[in-house]
């Protein structure tokens, strides 16, 4: 079996993970699309940001527990009653295919574009764009060589990213599958791939990087990027 | 959906302290006992996981009624922060009540509060009404999925416990935390629309937040 076999099929110890403030919207639903599929798909790797998550969802049913009761709770009975018969249209049971490299919801997302689609960002790095209807981030695979840097960049903003296949470092961590590195406008750095295996991550912006090369920079523009 | 009514009948403690005793009864008699002695009060968590239970097992629509008396007046007050449409407002809630209904064989006890799953599902069918897209969600069906060990034995009892120390923790939290939390979990408000609601910097939304984090977890991991 090869290496990418093994590491996207083997059991995930994810050891970086999801941090309060991003668990805590997403559990109050107030967390936009493309940051929810990040926190979405590390979730499904992660029994302990799960464990988490459900907490900080206790705090919601504690407030409906608290809410203060008014009105006629009869009402509206009679009509709900004449639907409890009826067999919803979504609830029939959607079949799920198996992907080793995404786990949903990441998969469906992917699949909705056409499939892995990857587009050249010179020096052998490749990404594809994650379709999404929100506007307010940017959502993208990113490929990176065995043992090649990341194009160098500062942050204008948040970035999430999580490790799908092979792992990458910095002078501080290394990331591997399941992994979530996050990162604010504070942090220049430049990881590598770690040698032997291609890195292939999800990527969350909530504004355009910006690339400290000047040649880059120029190209963002055009490479979408 | 058919109405089941030949499957066994499971047994369930329902402790009533207003009543000084515990019943140890079937579901279906338990649910009815309950409509009985005081079809008004305000349901215990316990009984609510009994009436849970009845309509996962038996599409008992008795004790849905209750479970819909109970918790539709509180989801009508969570959806009607959509905005001003009451009658929209009141249409989500039923939504979300039906919901509740047709998945009830999804709530697990041994995983959380039945008024945490309902605060859920009410949560993304406002998602869905606000239409900010899908809601990206997991999938414990999909074989990259990475599940929980099995839940140990008593777990719903310690389900339970836990409940009742949020209730402690929660308790324990100054009224500015308390507020901002329920700004984000009730009023569906992003940090800086909360900074903008009380005229406090952002950075004091997410202290505010994070310290609550904080006391919340060291009450809740003391036990």
């Amino acid at each position: 079996m090869s290496q990418a076999a093994r590491n996207t099929q083997g059991r995930v110890t994810v050891l970086h993970h999801l941090n309060d403030e991003l668990l805590m919207s997403y559990a109050a639903g107030t967390l936009s699309e493309g940051w929810s599929i990040g926190v979405a798909t590390h979730l499904s790797f992660c029994t302990g940001c799960r464990q988490r998550l459900s907490e900080f969802e206790s705090i919601g049913g504690h407030f409906l527990d608290c809410e203060e009761v008014e009105g006629d709770e009869t009402a509206g009975w009679e009509e709900i009653q004449k639907r409890l018969n009826v067999p919803s249209s979504n609830v029939t049971a959607i079949a799920v295919r198996s992907d080793p490299l995404m786990p949903q919801p990441l998969f469906s997302y992917v699949k909705a574009a056409g499939g892995l689609r990857w587009r050249s960002l010179g020096s052998g790095a490749s990404q594809m764009k994650v379709p999404t209807t929100d506007s307010s981030t940017v959502v993208r695979l990113l490929k990176i060589p065995a043992g090649k840097p990341v194009p160098e960049h500062g942050h204008s903003g948040r970035e999430l990213t999580l490790v799908l296949a092979g792992s990458f470092g910095d002078s501080v961590s290394v990331f591997n599958r399941g992994d979530v590195e996050l990162a604010d406008d504070d942090l220049t750095h430049q990881p590598k791939a770690t040698p032997g295996e291609d890195c292939i991550c999800l990527a969350i912006t909530d504004a355009p990087l910006r690339f400290t090369s000047r040649i880059v920079r120029f190209l963002q523009p055009f490479l979408g990027i | 959906m058919a109405m089941k009514t030949s499957s066994p009948v499971p047994s369930v403690s329902v402790e009533r302290p207003d009543v000084g005793t515990v019943v140890n009864l079937p579901t279906v008699v338990a649910v009815k006992s309950l409509v009985w002695v005081d079809g008004q009060k305000a349901l215990e968590p316990m009984e609510i996981n009994a009436l849970m239970a009845a309509v996962a097992e038996h599409q008992d629509v008795d004790a849905y009624q209750l479970l819909y008396r109970h918790f539709v007046p509180k989801v009508r007050a969570y959806m009607s922060k959509i905005g001003s449409d009451r009658a929209f407002a009141d249409e989500m809630a039923q939504e979300a009540l039906l919901t509740v209904w047709r998945k009830a064989r999804l709530f697990d006890p041994g995983r959380g509060q039945a008024s945490t799953w309902i605060y859920t599902i009410a949560r993304n069918v406002r998602i869905d009404a606000l239409r900010r897209g899908p809601r990206p969600t997991f999938d414990p069906n999909d074989p990259a999925f990475i599940p929980e060990d099995e839940p140990a034995a008593d777990v719903v009892l310690e389900r339970q416990q836990d409940a009742d120390r949020l209730r402690v923790a929660m308790a324990s939290l100054k009224p500015d935390e308390i507020k901002t939390l329920r700004l984000s979990f009730f009023e569906d408000m992003a940090h800086p629309a909360i900074a903008a609601a009380l005229g406090i910097p952002i950075g004091t939304v997410k202290s505010r937040i994070r310290n609550a984090c904080l006391k919340l977890r060291a009450i809740l991991k003391d036990a």
